[in-house]
């Protein structure tokens, strides 16, 4: 009986050692504390996020329970039971349409020049370097820039209304530069991701430079400049600083009701993120703790808004070459 | 006898000519206008930063930028404290953004498979889209009462350490989102030597991933240093409007930054009337703040060509 056990006993001890051998010393404990630091830190990132979206829809929550739909549509009020976030969201919309109107073409353009255009000589590197440079500058550089050239200006060519040029023109001058490096890197990367072989598809046919950018690069580039341009929105939307600087106005104003379209132009003007600014500064509990945090909600509506757009231009359209 | 060869014109169409250099003339307008802006801002801070300095000389009070404090509506235009100020936020923001940041990169990058990255990472650009004034306002009404004034009893409502703390909040995507980036562009071959030695992946990923990526990631970390200096919002709404203006290295006391001072003054919340070079100290401190932020970036994209392994 023993004879006949021995050997399978010897043998299992003998697989147990060579097992023990090839998987070395087990699961390592440093590898797995590592695993779970990295883990913890990921979470803690995410955690950040959650807390932060519900805690602001908890304290704007009552705002939306009791007003509904009308604080999104009514304007700026001293009362706040009246007061809503209209006459920011059409400042924001203003100062974003400026950015469409100036920053997108011109930075598409600088991106073609850059990427199509451009000889490699040193003027070439200079440009590349000032667009990387701009995109770093802190916004409120740019603030500044706005207050010593842009309000001047405007004013200088008529356009400063009642406010001597710190209105919402001037805002959507200094936010068209302010974003205009991130539209050209953004465009230059979508430019540059286009194959040649399309190119040279154009150059076969006979077409010149112009035509084929117009028929071939920038067309196939399209997915990747929109997903651009409607996050570099996003960033304007958002944006505070520059025009705390330039003068939009903190306080509460009101236009007149029979002010024509130039001077409601050309007048005070405030943005979505102004309001948030400048409400959550009152010593009155009722804008500070409950509608600040509803005027933030709206604009994070806006912005993930956009965000999503900006996704479904990059997945609809996108090319794999 | 004269060689009457055909000449055959091959310039082509001239008005198809004409366009051509019509275009490309626009775009190289719209490509130098960066280098127009970059000038004008250049000019139009150091035109009244030199004034500033002028200012003061005439007045003999040039020892007012390093006495006492930031009060440029007195007179006292004290330099020290809103760069120092500065600098400690920005640090708290790195100290509370790299473990974070990193932590998440490493996951992502290393640990996580494609399917639950898919999932993890837009969450992270989800909070680099989140506006600095939101995160401003969070960081007065909750890191402040919720944290820091729990942590730190004597905090008051306003503390570097609430803004701070926020600025970190910003710059986790920065850091996340570069780092990744440097640390995918580890050639797996890499790591597959790593795993034919015998190493498991934390290994792999301290002794071999992370040191052919420390450029990436330094830069990822000078970028968010110098994205948190020049932040505003937050600073501004959690750093204190109420006596940030005294010299202090105590992150929790109320602090005044470079670009809070910029905006108070601007707005006029810093509460002391007057004037004098008050409008002109703006700029200067504007001009410090540039050549500040650009020569971060300028050193974070030198680390990441002078330690950058090419593979």
């Amino acid at each position: 009986m023993t004879t006949t056990k021995s050997p399978t006993a010897t043998q299992a001890a003998t697989r147990d050692a060579v097992r023990k051998q090839l998987q070395g010393k087990g699961p390592s404990v440093g590898a797995s504390a590592f695993k779970f630091l990295l883990i913890a830190m990921l979470s803690t990132s995410i955690a950040i996020l959650v807390v932060l979206l519900s805690d602001l829809l908890v304290s704007a929550w009552p705002t939306f329970r009791d007003r509904g739909f009308g604080f999104v549509t009514s304007g700026l009020s001293l009362n706040p039971e009246t007061a809503g976030v209209w006459t920011g969201i059409l400042g924001s919309l203003a100062i974003a349409l400026t950015v469409i109107l100036l920053a997108v073409p011109i930075g598409i353009g600088a991106a073609i020049y850059l990427e199509e255009y451009a000889p490699d000589n040193n003027l070439t590197r200079w440009i590349d370097t000032t667009v990387r440079n701009l995109a770093g500058v802190p916004s409120i550089v740019f603030g500044l820039l706005g207050l010593a050239i842009f309000v001047v200006v405007v004013n200088t060519i008529g356009l400063g209304g009642s406010t001597g040029g710190k209105n919402v023109i001037a805002a959507g001058i200094t936010m068209a530069a302010l974003v205009l490096p991130i539209v050209i890197i953004t465009s230059a990367e979508a430019i540059r991701a286009v194959p040649h072989t399309i190119r040279e598809a154009g150059y076969g046919v006979g077409a010149t430079k112009w035509e084929v950018i117009r028929s071939h690069v920038v067309p196939s580039a399209l997915p990747g400049i929109l997903t651009g341009t409607v996050l570099t929105l996003a960033r304007a939307i958002g944006e505070t600083a520059p025009l705390l600087v330039i003068g939009v106005a903190t306080g509460y104003f009101g236009a007149s009701a029979d002010a024509t379209f130039f001077e409601k132009l050309t007048g005070p003007y405030t943005a979505l993120p102004v309001i948030v600014f400048s409400w959550s500064r009152q010593t009155d509990p009722a804008f500070a703790d409950t509608l600040a945090p509803a005027a933030i909600i709206v604009l994070l509506v806006v912005l993930f808004t956009l965000n999503a757009v900006a996704i479904y231009f990059r997945n609809r359209f996108e090319k794999k070459w | 006898m004269a060689t009457t060869s055909p000449t055959i014109d091959l310039s082509g169409n001239p008005n198809r000519r004409r366009r051509e250099r019509f275009f490309k003339n626009l775009f190289f307008a719209a490509g130098f206008l960066s280098i127009v802006i970059s000038i004008a801002i250049i000019f139009s801070l150091a035109e009244e930063a030199w004034s500033f300095i002028k200012g003061l000389i005439d007045e003999g009070e040039l020892s007012s930028l390093w006495n006492v404090g930031w009060f440029p509506r007195r007179g006292l235009y004290d330099i020290r404290t809103i760069v120092v100020g500065t600098l400690i936020i920005a640090f708290i923001g790195i100290l509370v953004a790299l473990p974070l940041g990193l932590g998440a990169a490493i996951y992502l990058a290393e640990y996580a498979n494609p399917r639950a990255r898919r999932m993890l990472k837009p969450i992270i650009e989800i909070l680099a889209g989140i506006p600095s004034v939101v995160l401003g306002f969070w960081a007065l009404t909750f890191i402040s009462p919720e944290i820091v004034q729990r942590i730190w009893e004597s905090a008051g409502v306003f503390s570097m350490m609430a803004a701070g703390i926020g600025v970190g909040v910003l710059i986790v995507p920065l850091v996340a989102s570069v780092s990744e980036d440097a640390m995918r562009a580890v050639p797996l071959s890499l790591r597959q030597a790593s795993y034919g030695l015998g190493a498991n992946r934390a290994t792999t990923t301290l002794r071999v991933v992370l040191p052919a990526s420390i450029s990436g990631i330094m830069a990822s970390i000078i970028l968010a240093f110098s994205r948190g200096i020049g932040e505003t919002m937050i600073v501004f709404m959690a750093a204190g409007a109420v006596g940030g203006s005294l010299f202090t290295v105590n992150p929790l006391d109320p602090g005044q930054t470079m670009t809070a001072a910029i905006a108070s003054l601007a707005i006029g919340t810093d509460q002391v009337a007057g004037e004098g070079l008050a409008f002109q100290s703006l700029f200067f401190v504007g001009l410090l703040l540039f050549f500040l932020t650009l020569f971060l970036n300028w050193a974070s994209s030198r680390v990441v060509r002078r330690f950058r392994e090419t593979y």
